[in-house]
């Protein structure tokens, strides 16, 4: 916001709250009321303001208060934030970011535990970033600021304490580069946002059980950096997807299709896909373990791979 | 000197070529600016706040320009018509005739600096911001000579640097886009202010008053302009809304209630929306009109309203017939050099068509162009998967 004017903030208690996780603290007081918007509940046309903004010029960045609030602005992102760059035969360009806390937090209910990248990611014309480390927080939230495309960067709930050392000056994260997390040799597991933690501490028990898993945070959640992801895979030849999205429609099973047709020679066994069930988050805390994919099932998903 | 009138009254609108043979310059008086005053049809309705006055100040050339330009929306209405019986527009095709006072009415009251945004009843709208029969045609027929290169369609025309943001096809949606606008217009401080047009139906959209809520809030220069042609689609406004009294739905904000088949009572209003948005925020105006067409062309427009109705606004309020009234009232021009006019137009209209149907449709690479901004090396596929490839670019 320091070096580029017209970049703006427009959200539910983004301003003199100073957000619901903390993420615009301190702006409104910087930077005034007209840079750090505090709009009303009222998702559907704030997004619209945001992308009308960004018609003309100006870069907002949209917040949902949680992403599942952002359902009720699917119109907007679909039809105008995605489509206006094509329909308009190059005329207009909508550089805005809309972001937000998702997927599934500590016993939050079902309505506050969603996982909108499978919904979003459909619609032609948006790029859609997960960030997962304080690091890649920083720099992918400052790359999809300065890109001219509408960018959606998924933020997740239980990730906002991490504490990390990372540098004081600029750098950006390139918006459609995979991750490298640990290089290995015996399976590729590709994972995004929260499940990265679940994979790394799985990966442990196996380094331990003698497997050398190739970890890779996609990051990129649209489109996939199939250059990464391919280079793994013709290493490895064995893949492992672990996503908190829903089994149904997710980006794990674009992931697969994907992966399918492009490297379907190099792959010595089937893909496996490990998500979340295809249920409503319950809200007992139980219940919510077993909706989303635990570390142990990692370990027995690799150890069944590598047979 | 009554060419060089001429000329400056041609780049108003680029549509009108400079005319060498009609406006013989034997009529001095039909391009000047000498001031007359017209009084509007009917008086303003007003909800929180105090009407304009219904004198409106205008002159010659006004006149004649604003007849030229809804003769020629007329007839590009009613040329867009046929195409589309002959097939050559395709999908949906929503008609303006009827409705041309607005457009050109607001026009006349702003800059080219201020935005404006509509729904997708938009080819009048287009032109009267700066686009071409040309552009018009071709984007009607999907060639990529059109306004947004063939790939938008009817409900998507756009032109940036006039400041017409389209153009779209989601009933409401374009509200608070148009809210969003004028907020830039605040950021950026520069005196502006944003139309948002929508019709009778949107008016009972949920998200209208979302942004109105948010315009009042943040003080934005939104002026919320219904066009109510009394009809959304098939139901009649008082079958869609409790409350038909567009300009009072607005509550705490301000509103007008306008005639708008008179193009000057719309100037008028116009005009007075802008000072009053720029100093106190979001303003409704009503904008009482009628279109002659279905809603769209696969609506005959007649099983939910009788042809007498239809004929009946015909004759006693269409837009083009008070215009061409005022004018000889005050003795501006001849029948025979107002005949002539619309024949030109109508000359005009038909190159352009002719032009456009020769023109090329777009390459099979455009496809896959405009998707992203520069372009991500993202490989794209087609129907089969498996054959054909693209890099975005």
């Amino acid at each position: 916001m320091d070096r580029d004017p017209h970049v703006c903030v427009m959200g539910e208690d983004v301003g003199h709250y100073g957000g619901s996780y903390k993420v615009t603290r301190g702006l409104a007081d910087k930077y005034g009321d007209l840079r750090v918007l505090d709009t009303p509940i009222a998702e559907n046309s704030f997004t619209g303001m945001g992308i009308g903004a960004a018609m003309t010029g100006l870069r907002p960045i949209i917040e949902g208060m949680n992403m599942g609030f952002l359902l009720l602005a699917f119109n907007q992102i679909s039809n105008n934030c995605g489509m206006l760059h094509y329909t308009s035969g190059g005329q207009f360009t909508i550089p805005v970011v809309i972001r937000g806390p998702g997927g599934v937090g500590r016993q939050l209910g079902a309505e506050h535990s969603q996982r909108l990248e499978s919904y979003f990611q459909s619609i032609p014309g948006i790029q859609m970033v997960a960030c997962s480390t304080p690091y890649n927080a920083k720099g992918l939230m400052k790359a999809a600021i300065r890109s001219e495309n509408p960018v959606i960067l998924f933020e997740h709930v239980l990730l906002y304490n991490l504490k990390e050392r990372i540098p004081d000056e600029e750098y950006i994260c390139n918006l459609e580069e995979a991750e490298m997390v640990r290089p290995g040799e015996h399976v590729t597991i590709l994972t995004y946002s929260r499940m990265r933690y679940h994979v790394m501490q799985a990966a442990k028990t196996l380094v331990n059980k003698g497997y050398d898993p190739e970890v890779i945070d996609i990051r990129s959640l649209k489109p996939f950096d199939l250059h990464m992801i391919g280079n793994s895979v013709k290493k490895t030849h064995r893949v492992l997807i672990v996503e908190e999205c829903m089994r149904t429609g997710g980006i794990g099973a674009s992931l697969t299709a994907a992966i399918t047709e492009n490297f379907h020679d190099y792959l010595d066994a089937p893909i496996v896909c490990l998500s979340s069930q295809d249920v409503p988050t319950p809200y007992a805390g139980t219940l919510e373990e077993w909706t989303v994919v635990q570390p142990a099932q990692i370990v027995t998903a690799v150890e069944q791979l590598c047979q | 000197m009554a060419l060089s009138h001429l000329k400056s009254s041609s780049s108003r609108s680029n549509l009108v070529k400079p005319v060498a043979a009609a406006f013989s310059l034997r009529r001095l008086i039909s391009t000047s600016t000498d001031p007359i005053t017209i009084e509007t049809s009917v008086p303003f309705a007003t909800h929180r706040c105090d009407p304009p006055s219904r004198t409106v100040e205008t002159n010659p050339q006004e006149l004649l320009s604003f007849f030229r330009v809804m003769a020629t929306m007329r007839r590009m209405e009613i040329a867009a018509d046929s195409l589309y019986k002959a097939k050559l527009i395709r999908g949906f095709c929503h008609l303006y005739d009827g409705q041309e006072a607005v457009a050109v009415g607001m026009e006349a009251a702003i800059t080219k600096k201020d935005s404006i945004i509509t729904a997708y009843r938009d080819h009048c709208t287009f032109l009267g911001r700066g686009g071409t029969l040309l552009e018009v045609f071709s984007e009607l027929m999907g060639r990529q000579g059109g306004c947004s290169k063939g790939k938008g369609g009817s409900m998507h025309f756009y032109k940036k640097d006039s400041g017409f943001y389209g153009g779209h096809g989601i009933v409401g949606a374009q509200v608070p886009l148009g809210c969003g606008l004028a907020f830039a217009h605040k950021y950026n401080k520069d005196d502006a202010v944003a139309f948002a047009l929508y019709g009778d139906g949107a008016a009972n959209q949920g998200q209208l008053f979302e942004a109105l809520n948010i315009s009042a809030l943040w003080d934005l220069p939104v002026i919320l302009v219904c066009e109510n042609n009394h009809y959304g689609m098939g139901t009649a406004e008082w079958r869609a809304a409790k409350s038909p009294a567009y300009y009072k739905r607005g509550d705490y904000v301000p509103g007008l209630k306008v005639d708008g088949m008179d193009a000057f009572a719309v100037k008028q209003a116009c005009k007075f929306a802008k000072e009053h948005a720029l100093k106190s925020g979001p303003i409704i105006l009503e904008m009482d009109t009628y279109r002659y067409h279905g809603h769209s062309m696969s609506d005959p427009g007649s099983t939910y309203r009788t042809r007498d109705e239809i004929s009946g606004v015909r004759q006693e309020r269409d837009p083009i017939e008070r215009i061409r009234k005022l004018i000889f009232a005050h003795d501006l021009a001849t029948e025979k050099e107002l005949k002539d006019i619309e024949k030109e137009v109508r000359k005009q209209v038909d190159e352009a068509i002719a032009e456009a149907k020769e023109s090329p449709m777009p390459e099979p690479s455009e496809l896959f162009t405009n998707v992203y901004v520069k372009g991500l090396g993202v490989e794209a596929y087609g129907a089969d998967r498996k054959e054909v490839r693209a890099v975005l670019p």
